[in-house]
Parts: structure tokens; sequence; C-alpha cells
């Protein structure tokens, strides 16, 4: 547990990062409630609508409301061009501004309800236009109320927008997620306390401003409100004042593998002048997405997961036509490069413990046929939905008591606890080595292959640069090398190393200078 | 001024039905009847609070319909039961709304000159309307009302909320007011005995119609009618009541 002020201290790109994107899905939020709320309270079909859409949005959950723009930027693309960002800030600023409309619409249209009818008589009596009445009467009286929706909702905000990582947005919870599939835990509490502590600011600030609203207090409303700007200034000034536009983007999936890999691509590219930022913990269906539109410059990925998603293909044409057709393909349609392959294989096994597999006599999936109707099988989230999962249960006819999602750090503690009797597994994952577990055979061959390949996006797909950098690495990981690797970044003992303590010492395993 | 076959109904509720009547210049002219008689609705048409179903209601020879509403408003004075000061403006800026709405600074010796004229101390104009008892805010109404020197004056039950002592006074200011600035004043009220000792006129109303149209001193005298002269007979019996009782006797 220790570092974790080491680590609160790299964070600033991150914190900066998620100043603007809270401050911007709030003020977005208000743009629109605040006119809303308005009319509103001129009209109750009006009030029933909004209130009711409002409420309908918290509904969602907040990760499934960022995941829904992806699809939605997608189809606008018809509309507005293909320049139109489907990953990163828009959706994410998107996505939250609809979660900060709730709680500044519903006090915004309780605040005018509850206004005095006395006081609204006069504004009319005195001979107030509409105009005189909602600048003079309307709004300041119902000022501290509005304030302490938008307090509430700038914490729900600050909260939600760790989320955003998942989407391709750096925030504060790049390192919780990463912290979360490597087992860093000073990492996750670092995150949390970031954002945490941002939220606490960001209420005490807004709490000022309130108390000042109800206080009619210029002072006290002033400070709070300069506070907020001169934050939300000095966050614009340090993520746009410093000049990175020809960064390199790495973006990686969440897992360790995936960290290990960028970390190692990334000092690769340092080391050849290239300036470098992270993008870690993105939805796997979205690394491609974003690799095609740019948005990330490369990523490793896995040639049975291109195949099954990307080409929409369920067939086996074998390891080697698999990975040619795939380089064909996106060099086709989508100008992705595909730089070769780093040498391993990450597919999906099927493991068990082994002492579980001697009991059931298991050696291959055929095995496990006549006993699966007592056992229960896990996966990662997204193992079910796959089309090898359904493979291998029609090829060797395989009906389990049930089925099981863990994240896939957890997957593993399940087999441990008896949780899971069977697991899909990952061929390259270091703990199928430390735990000593089974990989069953699949003599049928249902499982397609998963080679690991770096894939360049169409901006950097000719930097004689960046290829030079990463040509080294094609070839030179065989899998017992990215086993240990992954396992020294999962482990949970002293042994434990971070991705990037990790990417250096698999550098050092493969022959190439590690910085 | 004057009211032309005016009618307002809510849905099928009739709450003024068919009311004729003409308010000479100068006169104090109080509006009288039970709760739902339809008096506050009659007043509020003056000032376009509310709208007539049918009808009109012409203001020094216009029909208030086809005036701007808020500058109508500028023109005449409002003060009503609910008071409606603006709690987050200081007791000067209260009184000063008006003409600031029409772009006009009222002086500070204006304010002070208005807040004498209600009988209070020009100092109280830096004051707060949270930190004033309920006649010193109703007081700040009416000083409000006046301060665009308005050609006309509503009230509808100005008085309504104030315990009877202030409420005397505030009567009575409120007619000195009217002789002395030469007010036009139309004042609803429930409380016959209040009309009688105030107006110079009387209309009482009932079920939405004026059912009688009397000086004081004519109703006083058995005139206008069965329901006015059931209102009048309220005030009478008690006075009546506390006369005996005075002279030893039992009240009833």
């Amino acid at each position: 547990m220790n570092g974790i002020g080491e680590i609160l201290l790299g964070l600033d790109d991150k914190f900066a990062a998620h100043v603007i994107l809270a401050a911007s899905a709030i003020a977005l939020g208000l743009l629109v409630a605040l006119p809303l709320a308005v009319w509103a309270s001129r009209s109750v079909n009006v009030a029933r609508i909004a209130l009711g859409f409002a409420s309908l949005v918290q509904t969602i959950p907040a990760l499934a409301l960022l995941a829904l723009f992806f699809p939605i930027l997608l189809s606008l693309r018809a509309v507005f061009g293909e320049d139109l960002p489907t990953l990163g800030f828009l959706p994410a600023l998107l996505a939250l501004a609809l979660y900060a409309l709730l709680p500044i619409l519903r006090n915004a249209v309780t605040a005018q309800a509850n206004l005095d009818p006395g006081v609204l008589e006069a504004a009319d009596g005195v001979g107030m236009t509409g105009w005189q009445k909602l600048r003079l009467v309307e709004a300041p009286l119902a000022a501290p109320f509005i304030m302490a929706g938008i307090r509430t909702a700038s914490v729900w905000t600050i909260g939600a927008a760790t989320l955003a990582t998942t989407i391709g947005q750096p925030s504060l919870g790049d390192p919780i997620f990463a912290g979360l599939q490597t087992q860093n835990w000073a990492l996750v509490l670092a995150g949390c306390i970031a954002s945490a502590g941002l939220a606490l600011v960001a209420d005490a600030l807004l709490g000022l401003v309130e108390r000042g609203f109800a206080n009619r207090n210029r002072w006290q409303y002033g400070v709070g409100v300069l506070a907020v700007a001169l934050g939300v200034g000095s966050a614009l000034v340090y993520q746009f004042g410093g000049d990175d536009e020809d960064a390199v983007v790495i973006g990686s999936k969440q897992f360790s593998e995936g960290y290990i890999l960028a970390r190692l691509i990334g000092e690769r590219l340092e080391n050849a002048g290239y300036q470098v930022e992270y993008r870690d913990g993105l939805g796997s269906a979205i690394v491609h997405s974003a690799l095609a539109s740019s948005d990330i410059d490369i990523s490793v990925d896995y040639t049975g997961t291109i195949w099954a998603n990307t080409l929409e293909r369920s067939d086996n044409p074998g390891r080697e036509a698999m990975y040619e057709t795939i380089v064909e393909w996106e060099r086709e349609n989508t100008g992705i490069r595909v730089l070769g392959k780093l040498g391993f294989e990450n597919a999906y096994a099927f493991a068990m413990r082994s002492d579980r597999a001697r009991e059931l006599n298991a050696a291959s999936l055929e095995d496990l046929a006549p006993v699966a109707p007592q056992l229960t099988v896990g996966g990662d989230p997204e193992f079910f939905e796959r089309p090898e999962w359904y493979a291998v249960r029609e090829t060797y006819g395989l009906r389990f008591d049930e089925a099981r999602s863990f994240s896939p750090t957890f997957m593993y503690n399940a087999l441990r606890s008896g949780e899971a009797d069977v697991i899909g597994a990952y061929s390259s994952d270091g703990r199928i080595a430390a735990d000593r577990l089974v990989v069953l055979d699949d003599p049928r061959e249902a499982l397609p292959s998963y080679d690991a390949m770096i894939m360049l996006s169409p901006r950097i797909a000719d930097e004689e640069g960046v290829v030079a950098a990463l040509e080294p690495l094609i070839g030179a990981i065989d899998v017992e090398e990215m086993r240990e690797a992954n396992y020294a970044v999962d482990r949970e003992d002293a042994g434990k190393l971070t991705p990037t303590q990790a990417a250096r010492k698999l550098a050092d395993a493969i022959g190439l200078p590690a910085s | 001024m004057s009211f032309e076959q005016v009618e307002r109904h809510y849905g099928n509720v009739v709450a003024v039905d068919g009311v004729d009547c003409d308010v000479q210049r100068g006169s104090f002219v109080a509006l009288v009847g039970a709760s739902g008689s339809g008096k506050s609705t009659l007043l509020k048409m003056v000032n376009t609070l509310e709208t007539p179903s049918a009808g009109r209601v012409l203001f020094a020879g216009e029909n208030v319909e086809d005036m701007r509403a808020a500058r109508l408003r500028r023109r005449i004075g409002y003060v009503f039961q609910g008071i409606g000061l603006f709690p987050h403006f200081a007791v000067g800026e209260n009184i000063a709304i008006g003409p600031r709405l029409a772009g006009e600074s009222l002086p500070a010796k204006r304010i002070a000159e208005l807040l004498e004229l209600v009988e209070l101390d020009p100092e109280m104009a830096r004051r707060m309307p949270d930190e004033l008892s309920g006649g010193q805010r109703q007081r700040v109404g009416v000083a409000r009302a006046l301060a665009g020197d308005p050609e006309l004056l509503l009230m509808d039950e100005p008085f309504g909320a104030l315990d009877p002592i202030t409420r005397d006074a505030l009567g009575e200011t409120v007619r000195e007011l009217h002789d002395t600035l030469g007010l036009n004043t139309i004042m609803v009220t429930h409380d016959m005995a209040e009309a009688l000792l105030l107006a110079d006129r009387v209309l009482v109303m009932d079920a939405g119609k004026v059912v009688a149209d009397e000086k004081p001193r004519e109703l006083l005298d058995g005139k206008g009618g069965e329901i006015a002269q059931n209102l009048v007979s309220v005030p009478r019996q008690q006075a009546e009541k506390l006369a005996r009782l005075k002279n030893g006797g039992a009240p009833t």
C-alpha cells in the first residue's frame, strides 16, 4: 500500500481531464435544465414530461448510459459526417450531462413551485413583464435551491465520470480500472482518493455559493464562484497549455496483459523519441473502432477477437489463414495496419483445478460432456456471448448446470474457492501455471486461435519511426515469457510488479534494451 | 372607470355574472360580500390579473385588455392580503420597484416621504421585510402601491391578516391618504363594518351579481335589500349588545 502519495502526484493529467469533463457535463446540464425549468414552471405538462424523462435517464446504470452513446453517435455519423467522434470526450460529456440533468431540473422546478404565491402576485401587480419577473424575483429566490441541485449533480457527476475510462476518455477512472485488473490496490485507492477529494472540494465550494445566495452575501458566493472558476480554468490551462498533438496514443483493454504490452510498446517509442499517451482500460468492443478512427494509434489485439467481432465470422479456417485474412481485410476496409504477430497466443482455454480434474477423470473437453450437468462454468462477462463458447458447447455437447460471469481477476479466485468448477481461462495467463491448473485438450479444434498482433491506426500506419521501433517485438515473445510477466502483475504477494516494471522485465527477458 | 356586462366563468362555475357599474373619479368604493361571491375576481379584472369571459372593463375610457398589462399595472396601485413584499429587497427597494420597472429611480427623499405617509420611520428603508411586523409590512405594501402616483388604488382584503388594532389604525391611514392625495380607491372586504366606516359607496355582491349599491348611510337606514341588510345586521347587533353590556344588562 505504500507509494499512494507518489501515485497521486502522477495523476495530474488524469485529474485535469476529470475536472474538465465533469465541469463541462455540469455546464451542459445547466444549459439544458435551466431553460427547461423555466418552461416547466409555465406549463404543468412540460414539467411532467421533463421530470419523467430525467428520472428515467437516472434509472439507466451510468456505465450502460456511457456505452449506449457509442452506437448512438455512430448512427449520427450519417447526419454529421465521419468526423463525429464516437469515443472519448463527446459521448462521456453527453452521458454525464444527461445524468446531471435530474437533480438540477428537479430542484429548479421544486423551487419555482414553492415560491410564495403572494410574492408572485405582487410581481405581476407592480407591473413586471414576464422577463422582469424571472430576472428580479423568481431567479434570485430560486437560486439557493438550484445551487443545492447543482451541488448534488456535481458530486454525482464527479463520481460517475470515473466510468468514462471505459469509453476511452481519460479520467480518474484510469487508475481505478487499471488497479482493479492488476490487483494493484494502491492504484485503486489513489484513484478513489483523488475523485472523492475532488467531489468533496467541489461540494464545499458550491455549498459556499449556495449559502451566499441564501444569505444574500456577495462575499460568500463571490469567493465560491471564483474558486470554482480558478479550478476549472487551471485544469483547462494544464490540459491544453502543453502541446502534445503529436503524441502517440496507446490503447489497452482491461486486463494485465494489455497494460504490460502497452508499457512495453510505449517505452520503446519513448526511446525512439516519441511522446506517448496511454488510454488504459478501454472496453474490448471499443478498442477496434477507436483504432480505426485514429482516436488511439496502437493496440494489441487478438486474431480470434477480430475474426468474430469485427469480421463477424464463426468458421475456423486455421491459424495462418485467419491471420492473413485479417491483415488483408483491415488494409482494405479500415486502413488499420497489422504490423505483425508478437509470437504468443492468448486463446480461450478451459481450465480446471488439478484435483477436481483428477476426481472427474477429465483431461479433454470430450471427457467433460457426461459430468457437465453437475458443474458450474465461469467466464469473463464477454465469454458467454462469444461464438467459441457456442462452438465448444455444440461440438462437445456440453450442458453445464450453471454459467457465471466474473471479472477476469476474480474468475481464478472463483475456481480456487470452488464457486466454479471449470473456467474459460486464457492460455497466456500466468495463473494457469501458478495455480497448477489443468488445461483441457480440444481434440476437435472447436476453439479458434488467438494470436496477439500489434495494430497501427491509419494515422500512423506509415510512420517509419514507429514501425522501426516496434519491429523488434514481432515474433519475439513466447507464451512462457508472457505468462511470467502476467503472473508478476497478477500475483498478490511480495513479488508483485506494476505493469511498467513487468514490461521492463519482459523486455530484458526477450533481449531488448530495457530503457 | 367602468364595468360593462362583465362575466367570469371557471368551467361550469360562474364567479362573476354580468356586472354593470361605473366608478367616479375621487370615490372610495367598497366591494363587500361573503367568500366566493366574486368580489376579488371582479377587482382583479381591473388590473388584468383576471380576464373577463365576457364583457369589458374600461379604465380612463380604454378597454384594459387592449392595453399592455405591465404598463397598465404601473398606473394602478395594488394592495392585497398576501402583501407580497419581495423578501430579497430592502424596504426602500420594495417601495421603489414600480418606478424602477419603468426605468426611473426613486430618490431616497421620496422613499422617506412615502414611509412617513404610511406612518413609518424613514430609517426603515434599509431594513429587510422579514425584520418587520405584519402591520408594518402592509404599510410598506401601501407605500409601494402609492410610489408610482397611481390613478387608481385597488385593495383586496388589505387588512385581512392583521390584528384588530393594527387593522383599525391602517384603515384610517388609508382613508386619510385617499382624501389628502385625491385618490380613486376600490377596496374588497368581507367586513361590512370596515366598508361602512371607510367607504363613500358600498357595493354588495352575492353569487357573482351586484345585489346592492348604496351609500353607507342608506344601508344603515335599511336600504339595499335582504342580503345587504343581513351583512349590516352583524355589526349593528354587535354594537347593540356592547351598549347593553355597558349599561349593566346581559348581552342577549
